[in-house]
């Protein structure tokens, strides 16, 4: 306060000031200390089982996740042990005006990690807690989870390996669970578990001003109050640090079989797909590979025989009996004549299973190696209803010969979401680069004109705030923008990401 | 043929392990099934689904949770199993591998098994003498490290796995003991069904100390203790100080 009374009129733009009360006509006013003397400050007040770590190579790992966005260092990194640590941290930074940027193991492909304006790097690390179904009781248990923010889906499912359950939700990478809450996280099991949004039941978070919440219930219906659990899912980082969370847990499946379809163009596969989901064939997964990235394969793979380049259905399929498992294949196989699909073959047996999916999962590598050189790739996301989902690939797929890139197209076919995987090398140049971004912004425009969404799972980062207002309109984006300013007033809690908040500063 | 298998309850893969009290600190900690044996149940439940195996019958020797772990094995597919009770220790602290092949040899006396199949070595004691020493008790052949294993005529074929390499050894008739080494199989998820039916298999309990076998340790443990902490790396000057430090303070260098 004696502060701000002591300097009167010149404020200069480049200057921040305390103020103890928040949101003062939406400009934030903290200490004139700098960033340094206040890491300084920050370091003095935390727990002495907190780790801080300043040195370069954390910091750059922890200023950028697996995406095209350039690489943000936070000013440190600090991993805190318990939620507690996180109340003081979190307070600590909100009143000194230092950001705070979640990070689980740094896998997010829209820049949710990079530390805009510099700050802490919230390490979640040590939340390793895993409680599981106790198979050995006599009563029947739960198929749920509650796991630390910091556990990943794949030590998760190591710790359920026992238990016949595990954990669903497949995203390429091998995320935390908390970061998968954060970004809406989903996988090729979505066209039948849904995605993180609808396997998770509870968790525990730790809001900017320290207030812990637990929020959710273990029950399967909940009508008590807000959902919370839905506000955070997808706020990446942005309203708070999630620290725990129940996740639904299904059952191992018994039997399993793969199945392969080849369409002479995208929209007759896309149709098949289409009516699948209407007549509700049980589908596990039902992925799409465009043509390029058949002929990607075909160059990459080391052994076998090539596999015909045209559009081609990837499915998977489980059920409890060997006879219903028959029968659900027999039926999409029909459907799949019905639209020209040729060489539809199916296995069962695990090994037959893996080849047949080769393509498909190897296709990220096999993208890459389309481009000599390239060590990375920008994926673009996009979501459309089914009815435009056809429509929009080949719009895409045309647009992508015309300029001449590299970029083969793969989609979970089941949910309308497609991405394309643009390779990207270090010596490319100026010209190439911005046809890559021309291509990916036409994409989410394609996108939103068919009534979808720009991004059906990875999430906005900082590269996609511009077309929330676009795909909502002002009234939602303004509801968004009233909910980040009263949870998170010094706008603290991931800034610059999701929300394009125009007047907060640091 | 009769195939039983040994199962080991043993500290989880995944729990970063603590020294309290001279010994390894098991309280709350995660036990489960130890990866060898569960790859040697997966062999042995193989063997019963080519119908070269009748029955596959999993042995395990410790507390009560045993039987947990015993679960675990008749969920994947064996058909009956036998736990030992016994609150000693059964990492190397208290109860060893001389006095438990000892009660495996009087389990399969009971049993009347042609095959055991045991994992190589325990994670907990990292000893791998059990198998060995259970084949010199009972008088049987024994291939250690087993990497692939086929059943023949009488006896079964298996390639052995060295640091030097792979051999394959032909037992041309059973009985025999047989350890498996990580590049045996993969072994199977237990799925939701199979455990629910694991439930009402059969699990006999025998105490250990009824079975007339000498429990007490022989080898006596000085101390155990965690590794030393690594130290932090350091920045050096230039390309000399690197030299020097190599040569003088690691030892590296000549």
């Amino acid at each position: 306060m004696s502060l701000f009374y002591r300097q009167p009129r010149k404020i200069l733009p480049s200057r921040v000031f305390r103020n103890p009360r928040p949101s003062f006509g939406g400009l934030h006013l903290f200490s004139t200390d700098s960033m340094r003397d206040r890491m300084k400050g920050l370091q003095a007040i935390l727990p002495s089982a907190v780790e801080f770590s300043q040195n370069q190579y954390e910091l750059e790992r922890h200023g950028r996740g697996e995406s095209f966005h350039p690489t943000k260092k936070p000013d440190a990194v600090v991993c805190p042990t318990c939620a507690e640590d996180i109340v003081s941290i979190v307070k600590y930074c909100s009143e000194h005006g230092i950001p705070i940027v979640p990070f689980g193991v740094g896998t997010s492909v829209e820049g949710h990690v990079c530390c805009l304006k510099g700050g802490v790097s919230l390490d979640m690390k040590n939340f390793q807690g895993i409680e599981i179904p106790d198979m050995e009781s006599d009563g029947l248990p739960d198929p749920i989870a509650t796991v630390g923010a910091g556990v990943t889906r794949s030590t998760l499912n190591g710790a359920l390996r026992h238990t016949g359950l595990q954990f669903v939700v497949d995203p390429g990478a091998d995320a935390t669970i908390g970061g998968m809450v954060a970004t809406g996280a989903s996988g090729t099991t979505a066209v039948r578990y849904g995605t993180m949004r609808e396997n998770i039941l509870a968790l525990e978070c730790v809001l900017a001003d320290g207030t812990i919440v637990n929020t959710g219930t273990k029950a399967l219906k909940n009508s008590a109050g807000y959902d919370l659990v839905g506000l955070l899912c997808g706020s990446e980082g942005t309203l708070g640090v999630i620290t725990k969370v129940t996740v639904k847990l299904h059952a191992v499946p018994e039997n399993l079989m793969a199945a392969v379809c080849v369409f002479e163009t995208v929209e007759d596969a896309a149709k098949a797909v289409a009516t699948l989901k209407l007549c509700e064939i049980p589908l596990l997964r039902c992925e799409l590979l465009d043509e390029a990235s058949v002929v990607a394969f075909n160059a990459y793979k080391k052994e076998g025989p090539n596999r015909e380049e045209k559009p081609t259905l990837f499915f998977e399929f489980q059920a409890p009996s060997p006879d219903s498992l028959e029968e659900q294949v027999k039926m999409t196989q029909s459907i799949c004549d019905d639209y020209g699909g040729a060489g539809f073959v199916y296995c069962s047996d695990e090994e037959e299973r893996k080849a047949l999916w080769l393509a498909r999962h190897s296709l990220y590598y096999a993208s890459i190696n389309l481009r000599p050189g390239a060590t990375g790739a920008i994926l673009t996301d996009a979501c459309v209803p089914l009815s435009k989902f056809a429509e929009v690939i080949r719009d895409t797929t045309n647009e992508i010969k015309e300029q001449g890139i590299v970029a083969p197209c793969f989609g979970h076919a089941g949910d309308g979401n497609f991405h394309c995987i643009l390779p990207t090398a270090e010596g490319d140049s100026a010209e190439y680069t911005s046809k890559l971004h021309e291509v990916s912004e036409n994409i989410v425009e394609r996108t939103l004109r068919a009534g979808g969404t720009c991004t059906g799972e990875h999430g906005i980062g900082y590269g996609k705030t511009k077309y929330l207002e676009q795909q909502y309109g002002p009234g939602a984006v303004h509801m968004m923008k009233m909910l980040k300013q009263s949870i998170d007033p010094n706008n603290v809690m991931n800034p610059g990401k999701v929300i394009p908040i125009q007047d907060g500063i640091i | 043929m009769k195939v039983l298998v040994g199962v080991k309850r043993v500290v989880d893969y995944a729990v970063k392990v603590r020294v309290q009290n001279k010994s390894v600190d098991l309280k709350n900690v995660k036990m489960s099934l130890n990866p060898f044996c569960e790859i040697a149940v997966e062999e042995a439940v193989r063997l019963k689904e080519s119908k070269k195996a009748e029955e596959v019958v999993a042995v395990s020797i410790g507390p009560k949770q045993c039987t947990e772990t015993l679960r675990t094995a008749l969920a994947m597919g064996c058909d009956r199993a036998v736990h030992v009770s016994t609150d000693l220790r059964t990492d190397y602290m208290e109860l060893q591998p001389y006095a438990i092949s000892k009660i495996f040899e009087k389990i399969i006396e009971k049993e009347g098994s042609d095959l055991v199949l045991l994992g190589k070595q325990g994670i907990d004691s990292d000893c791998g003498q059990t198998g060995p020493m259970l084949a010199g008790f009972l008088g049987w052949p024994q291939v250690t490290f087993a990497a692939n294993l086929e059943a023949t005529d009488a006896g079964i074929q298996v390639e052995r796995e060295t640091d030097a390499g792979t051999e394959t050894i032909n037992i041309p008739s059973l009985p025999a003991v047989v350890t498996c080494d990580l590049r045996l199989n993969e072994p199977r998820y237990a799925t939701l069904p199979n455990i629910m039916k694991a439930k009402k298999k059969k699990v006999d309990t025998i105490a250990a100390d009824s079975l007339g076998v000498d429990l007490d340790a022989h080898n006596e443990v000085l101390e155990v203790f965690e590794p030393p902490p690594r130290k932090e790396g350091i920045m050096v000057q230039d390309v000399d100080e690197l030299l020097d430090k190599l040569k003088n303070e690691a030892g590296v260098l000549g």
